[in-house]
């Protein structure tokens, strides 16, 4: 990399307005959530109008499009479902993600209020919030999320490395070599007969 | 991979080109009668004896093909999708044609893509970079003022987090393409992030970068200052030329040795924060799920892996006995690539391949194992070490500590069952 003795000088000042057009991520503890507020009835509305089609009545999911709500305890199951109320640990991410890059193929076309509400609804149909809920900036770090506690920083240094960084076995590693699994009978690859 | 990329059941007739496979098990068929034509002895073979067309007249002006694709016969080295995977194409993925490369450099027309809300296209005049958050002077930067930084080249591999996701439970895709194919490797010439930063001037608050594209997904991921202060660069061109507009033109994050999804395409905005924000990326995806439920967040590096890319299921072994070329891949996102080992009885007894080259950081290694094979039955494996030390683990040990659903960082070993008749499948074996 080289080293630079001084600035080059390039670029100009960012402008107040366009930080402000730009940096709309909203973090865990609610820094950068704007004014404004949102009922899950008003949500109704607006998740029928604007998700329904692809997440459901009831944030369900509809085919293999996303399931927002339900899976509540599946986490440790042979096949979780990972939803808002199952799994998202910070109520921030979901406002941010929908605000910013929903809906699906028109994406930034939600106001504040819009969004707000559209959260409690999800939350409604998580069973986190009764129906007469009114999201707000200020009561947003109330809602509690069930898999807050759900996350550990990457451990594979503890828990990985040393394991496998032993010497490796060259000769007579293994007594008894025979297939456990074949993918040609499940035989779904795209060009094989099924597929 | 997204939820909606989970498995399911895979959707009935909606299968891609045939023509590969085809074509393939097409020409097993034919090496059961024997022999090219270069090898019968009795009749002089017409393509030396006979003029032929291509020896007399002309080929093509040097003004036909401004810009030139590859030759028809190899139409089948393209990207596939495997359309059960996501519920649409624009938040998808395909697959690399890794089975019918060699060397390193992945050629960028069928290097895969992932895109979470299409491959935008964004032109150089259009184009502004912020940084801002925690500097001294939040900056804009256009086109024209990234060609003025100092520019290095490096070469990197980019692996999806989810490569081989799929394979987590089981053995479960035919082709070395959709096993291991979510990876290409190229090299960038781009300006080290570590400048533009200081250009702005990065106050003593600041610990980590929050990073953004310029599409409807945003893709937004935070990196710890450190990372982005060290090797993280700023790509406008890859193995030459102006980035593919699917791969981020005209301009892309280069995380050395990280999951693709932290390599941040059409990269408008680089903000200095305090902490991390925890975005969708980084809590709804890209989070491991270990077997009591709870989730590994921020697994960034990518770990030592490798695969054997012919023979393979899509590269069955069609002369016969005698020699053969075992060829493959092997990558770390720790460091260097020292050694790749290959069994052909599943793992019971090992060999060391032959590195094309020395390992580079964080790059693709081209490894190669020549043998005489003897027709009989094979079971084919590789097994990277890096430059740490650290070995690739097979998959039993990987599921021994995480389970089957993490879904992402799936790098055990894999094996091929190499039959008879040359053809190949993807199988699993006993520990």
């Amino acid at each position: 990399t080289p080293a630079l003795a001084e600035k080059l000088g390039l670029g100009r000042p960012a402008l107040p307005e366009e930080i402000k057009a730009w940096t709309v991520e909203v973090f865990p503890d609610g820094k950068n959530l704007p004014e404004g507020s949102g009922s899950v009835e008003d949500g109704d509305q607006l998740f029928a109008d604007n998700c329904a089609a692809c997440h459901g009545d009831f944030a369900e999911g509809v085919d293999r499009w996303p399931k927002l709500a339900g899976g509540k305890g599946t986490l440790a199951a042979k096949d979780p479902v990972k939803t808002v109320g199952s799994y998202f640990p910070y109520l921030s991410t979901v406002w941010d993600y929908a605000h910013r890059s929903m809906p699906f193929g028109n994406a930034q076309s939600l106001t504040a209020d819009e969004t707000y509400a559209i959260v409690a609804y999800i939350l409604y149909s998580n069973d986190l919030v009764a129906d007469d809920f009114v999201l707000s900036k200020e009561n947003f770090l109330d809602v509690k999320m069930p898999n807050a506690d759900g996350f550990i920083v990457d451990d594979r240094p503890e828990t990985e490395y040393a394991k496998f960084s032993e010497a490796a076995c060259m000769t007579d590693c293994k007594k008894d070599v025979h297939i456990t699994m074949h993918a040609s009978v499940l035989d779904v690859t795209p060009g094989s007969d099924n597929a | 991979m997204d939820d909606k990329e989970r498995l399911g059941n895979p959707a009935t007739g909606a299968g891609l080109s045939r023509r590969g496979f085809l074509r393939a098990g097409a020409a097993v068929g034919a090496m059961a009668a024997g022999a090219g034509a270069a090898r019968a002895e009795e009749q002089p073979d017409p393509l030396i004896t006979e003029v032929q067309p291509w020896a007399s007249g002309w080929g093509d002006g040097v003004d036909a093909t401004p810009y030139g694709l590859p030759i028809r016969f190899e139409d089948d080295v393209i990207r596939r999708n495997v359309p059960w995977l996501t519920a649409d194409t624009i938040s998808s993925i395909n697959f690399t044609p890794i089975h019918a490369l060699d060397g390193t450099i992945t050629p960028t027309g069928c290097a895969f893509e992932r895109h979470h809300s299409g491959a935008i296209e964004l032109a150089k005049e259009d184009y502004r970079l912020m940084i801002n958050g925690l500097v001294d002077q939040p900056l804009v930067f256009t086109y024209e003022d990234l060609e003025r930084f100092p520019r290095v080249n490096r070469t990197y591999f980019l692996e999806c987090a989810a490569n081989s996701g799929m394979e987590w439970a089981g053995a479960q895709l035919n082709g070395v393409q959709f096993t291991q194919g979510m990876i290409h490797n190229m090299q960038y010439s781009g300006i080290p992030l570590r400048l533009l930063l200081e250009e702005a001037g990065v106050k003593p608050e600041g610990k980590w970068v929050y990073v953004e594209g310029a599409d409807a997904s945003s893709n937004g991921r935070s990196i710890p200052l450190e990372k982005a202060m060290d090797d993280v660069l700023v790509a406008i061109k890859a193995n030459g030329e102006a980035l593919r507009k699917e791969h981020g033109y005209p301009a892309r994050l280069v995380v050395p040795g990280w999951e693709g999804n932290m390599w941040v395409k059409w990269l408008r905005r680089v903000e200095v924060t305090d902490e991390a924000v925890q975005s969708r990326e980084e809590t709804s995806k890209y989070t491991d799920t270990l077997a009591d439920g709870t989730s590994r967040k921020w697994t960034w590096v990518m770990d030592a892996k490798s695969v054997v890319t012919s023979p393979s299921p899509q590269m069955p072994i069609k002369h016969g006995k005698g020699p053969l070329v075992i060829t493959g891949m092997a990558w770390s996102g720790r460091g260097a690539i020292t050694k790749v080992d290959v069994s052909i009885d599943g793992g019971a007894n090992w060999q060391e391949a032959r590195l094309a080259e020395p390992g580079e950081d964080m790059a693709v290694s081209r490894f190669y194992l020549e043998i005489d094979w003897d027709g009989s039955e094979m079971l084919l494996q590789s097994r990277a070490t890096d430059s740490t030390g650290y070995v690739q683990p097979t998959k039993a040990q990987l599921r021994a500590i995480r389970g089957e659903n993490s879904v992402y960082h799936n790098n055990g070993i894999q094996t091929w069952l190499v039959k008879e008749n040359g053809e190949s499948e993807n199988v699993e074996v006993s520990s």
